[in-house]
C-alpha cells in the first residue's frame, strides 16, 4: 500500500467518532498489557501468568482493599488476572492471526500460481474444512490435542489456527487473481521485468492488503473464541491469568451471582471492550474500504 | 428447479465423506486406550486385558481400516454405541433435539422480526440519530460473548429478581410431565404441555426459555440488523425506487413494497443461516443455561473424546446444512424471479 492511500486512511479513521473510540480503547488494553507488573507485581520467582491466591477457601470474596476486584472461587484475585489477562488476549490474538494468515497466504498464493489441479485440490481441501462450524471444529481439535499436547494455552491456539487458515487462503487466492489481469503488470511486463519481480513488487504488494487488513480485525473475534474454549475447559488452564478461564469459575454461582457479581462483571467487561475497541474500529475501516456502505449519496 | 435440486442433494454423500475422513483424521490423535477407555465401564484387572480389548474391538488396526468398517456401519443406519450416551449414538441425538429444536423455533421469531425491522429503521433514517444507535446497539451485540452475556442476565433475572431460572422446566413441572398420563408427542415442552391441556406447565417452559432467547436475539439482532441495513441502502438506490416516487406514491408504499421486498434477498440467506446454526445446537449457549440440548451435549461429547457422537453429530449437522442451504436457494428464487437454477 502506498503512503498516500495510508493517509487517506488514518485521516478517515480520526474523522469517526466510533473509531477513536475504538483507538482510544485499544490504546488503553496496550498500556494495561505493557504495565502489567507494574500494576499487579508477580510475586517473586513465580509465572506471572499463574494468578496468584491466598487460601483455598471455596466461596469467592468480595472486593476489599487488599483485592480491589475481589476474588473467586479458591482466592483467585481477579484485578490480577484481568491485567495479566490483557497481556494473554494479545498473545493469543496475534499468535492465532499471524500463524492462520502465514498459512493462508502460502496456500493462497499456491493455488492462484499454479492454478489447474494445484487450485483445484487446495480449494476443495479449503471447502472441506470450511464446511465445519467453527466453534464445534475448533472444540473437538482442541479436546483431542490437549491429549496430546498437554494442558496449556498451546492446544486451544493450534485449534484455532487449524480452522482459521481457510478464509485467508481464498481472500488472497481472489486477490491475487483479480490483480494479475490488472493493466499496471503488462506494462511493468512491457518494459521488461521478471517473473519474480512482477509477482514480489506488483502482485503480491497489492493484493495482500485487504486480508492483511481483515485478519489484523479478527484478532478481537480469536480472543472471542478462544475466551469460549477456556470457557468450555479446552483452552487456558485453571487459575492461568485468561478472561474466558476466570469467568468459567462463575457458572459454578450462578444461583449465587448476585451476592458475587464481581467475578462476571470485571473478566467480562474486560473480553467485551477489548472485542469491541477491535470490532469500533474494524467496522471503521471496511467502511473506508468499501466505498458503497458510506453514508452519504 | 427440481433437477437443480436433485444435483445439489446428490452433493451431499461427497460432502459427508470429506466431513467424516476430517473428523475421523482428528480422533486418530486420541490413542487406541483412550479411545478404549470410552467403550468398557469395568476397569480391567490386568494390563494383558487391555490389550486383548484393543485387538478385540479393533482400535490398533491401521486407520483406514477403522474408517471403512465405521462406515459401513453407518451405511446399514448404525451410527455406533456410544458408552458415554448411554443409548446408541442416533438415538441420543433424537434426545437432544428436542430442546435444541424448541429454543431454535422461539428464538427465530425475535431474531428475525426485530432485527429486520431494526435493520429497515436504520437504513430509512440513514445518518440520523437513530441510525448511528441502531449502529452502536449492533457492534455492542457482535462484540459481546454470548457466556457474559448470557451469565448478566442469569445475574439480574435469576439471580437478583428471581424471575427466569435456568434450565428447561422447574422440578414440579418435570415430575408432572413424567406422570404416565402425561402424552409425549414432539418433547418440546411448549407444544407438548398444550397437546395435554395443561396451561401452567406451558408456562412454566416459556418462563424457563426467556433468557436465552433474549441473548440469543441480541447477539443475532446486530447481524441481522447490519445486512438488513446495507441491502436497504443499496435497494434505496435503485431507479425504479426512484421512478416510484416521481409517480408520486407515499413513502410507506415506496418503502414497503419496491424497497424492502427487494432488500430482502440477502437477509433471507442470512436467516436461514442463523436458523440452521440454531438448530445445529448452540453451544455455550446451552452450557450456560443449562439445557441439555444438541449443542450440550456436543461440547460434553467433544471434552469427553466420544468419538462415536462427535461424528454422529458431525454428520447430522453436514445434512443439516446441505439442506438448509437448498432450502435458502429456493425461497430466493421465489423472492426474487429473476433468479432462476437449472
Amino acid at each position: 500500500m502506498n503512503t498516500e492511500r495510508f493517509g487517506y486512511v488514518v485521516r478517515q479513521l480520526m474523522r469517526r467518532p466510533t473509531s477513536i473510540a475504538g483507538i482510544v480503547l485499544l490504546l488503553a488494553f496496550i498500556l494495561i498489557a505493557i504495565f502489567a507488573p507494574v500494576l499487579a507485581p508477580p510475586e517473586n520467582g513465580k509465572d506471572p501468568y499463574s494468578i496468584p491466591h491466598t487460601g483455598y477457601r471455596p466461596e469467592p470474596s468480595a472486593p476489599s482493599a487488599e483485592h480491589p476486584f475481589g476474588t473467586t472461587e479458591r482466592q483467585y484475585d481477579v484485578f490480577y488476572g484481568v491485567v495479566w489477562g490483557t497481556r494473554t488476549a494479545f498473545r493469543v490474538g496475534l499468535i492465532i492471526t499471524g500463524a492462520a494468515l502465514a498459512i493462508g497466504l502460502v496456500v493462497g498464493s499456491l493455488a492462484a500460481y499454479y492454478g489447474g489441479w494445484v487450485d483445484n485440490l487446495l480449494m476443495r481441501l479449503v471447502e472441506i474444512v470450511q464446511a465445519f462450524p467453527f466453534l464445534l471444529a475448533t472444540l473437538t481439535l482442541a479436546a483431542v490435542l490437549r491429549g496430546r499436547m498437554g494442558s496449556g494455552l498451546t492446544a486451544g491456539i493450534a485449534a484455532l489456527i487449524a480452522f482459521g487458515w481457510p478464509a485467508y487462503s481464498r481472500l488472497i487466492r481472489g486477490d491475487i487473481l483479480s490483480v494479475r489481469a490488472r493493466d499496471f503488470n503488462l506494462a511493468a511486463r512491457a518494459v521488461g521485468a521478471k517473473d519474480g519481480r512482477i509477482l514480489t513488487r506488483h502482485i503480491l504488494p497489492n493484493a495482500i492488503f485487504p486480508t492483511l487488513v481483515y485478519a489484523s480485525m479478527d484478532i478481537g473475534s480469536y480472543v472471542l473464541s478462544f475466551a469460549a474454549l477456556s470457557f468450555l475447559g479446552l483452552g487456558a488452564d485453571v487459575g492461568y491469568a485468561d478472561w474466558g478461564q476466570m469467568i468459567s469459575f462463575a457458572r459454578n454461582w450462578i444461583p449465587s451471582l448476585a451476592t458475587y457479581p464481581h467475578i462476571v462483571l470485571y473478566p467480562g467487561m474486560a473480553i467485551l471492550l477489548f472485542v469491541l475497541a477491535w470490532n469500533l474500529l474494524g467496522d471503521a475501516f471496511r467502511d473506508i474500504i468499501d466505498p458503497r456502505l458510506r453514508g452519504s449519496r | 428447479m427440481l433437477t437443480y435440486s436433485a444435483r445439489r442433494l446428490l452433493q451431499l454423500p461427497i460432502i459427508l465423506f470429506g466431513v467424516t475422513i476430517l473428523i475421523f483424521a482428528m480422533m486418530t490423535l486420541v490413542t487406541p486406550y483412550e479411545r478404549l477407555a470410552l467403550h468398557v465401564a469395568d476397569q480391567p484387572e490386568r494390563t494383558s486385558d487391555v490389550n486383548a480389548l484393543v485387538e478385540l474391538y479393533g482400535l490398533d488396526d491401521p486407520i483406514p481400516v477403522q474408517y471403512v468398517r465405521w462406515l459401513g456401519r453407518i451405511v446399514q443406519g448404525d451410527l455406533g454405541f456410544s458408552y458415554r450416551g448411554h443409548p446408541p449414538g442416533a438415538d441420543a441425538l433424537m434426545q437432544h433435539l428436542p430442546s435444541t429444536l424448541e429454543l431454535a423455533l422461539w428464538s427465530i421469531i425475535p431474531i428475525m422480526f426485530v432485527g429486520i425491522r431494526l435493520g429497515v429503521l436504520a437504513a430509512v433514517n440513514q445518518n440520523k440519530p437513530i441510525d448511528h444507535a441502531a449502529r452502536i446497539f449492533s457492534i455492542i451485540g457482535w462484540s459481546f460473548p454470548i457466556y457474559v452475556f448470557g451469565l448478566l442476565v442469569l445475574m439480574i433475572f435469576y439471580a437478583k429478581l428471581d424471575w427466569f431460572p435456568a434450565g428447561r422446566l422447574s422440578e414440579w413441572a418435570l415430575r408432572a410431565t413424567e406422570a404416565p398420563t402425561y402424552v409425549h408427542v414432539t418433547y418440546m415442552n411448549t407444544i407438548d404441555s398444550l397437546i395435554n391441556a395443561r396451561l401452567d406447565i406451558f408456562l412454566d417452559a416459556v418462563r424457563h426459555l426467556v433468557l436465552p432467547v433474549i441473548s440469543l436475539s441480541y447477539l443475532s439482532w446486530a447481524l441481522i440488523l447490519r445486512v438488513t441495513r446495507s441491502s436497504m441502502l443499496e435497494a434505496l438506490r435503485q431507479d425504479y425506487v426512484t421512478t416510484a416516487r416521481a409517480k408520486g406514491l407515499p413513502e410507506s408504499v415506496v418503502i414497503g413494497h419496491h424497497v424492502q421486498r427487494n432488500a430482502m434477498i440477502p437477509v433471507v440467506t442470512i436467516g436461514s443461516l442463523t436458523l440452521i446454526g440454531l438448530m445445529g445446537g448452540v453451544v455455550i449457549t446451552e452450557t450456560v443455561f443449562n439445557i441439555h440440548g444438541l449443542g450440550w451435549f456436543f461440547a460434553d461429547s467433544a471434552t469427553h473424546l466420544d468419538v462415536i457422537s462427535v461424528l454422529g453429530f458431525t454428520l447430522f449437522y453436514a445434512v443439516l446444512v446441505v439442506i438448509g442451504n437448498l432450502g435458502a436457494d429456493i425461497l430466493y428464487a421465489y423472492l426474487d424471479p429473476r433468479v432462476r437454477y437449472s
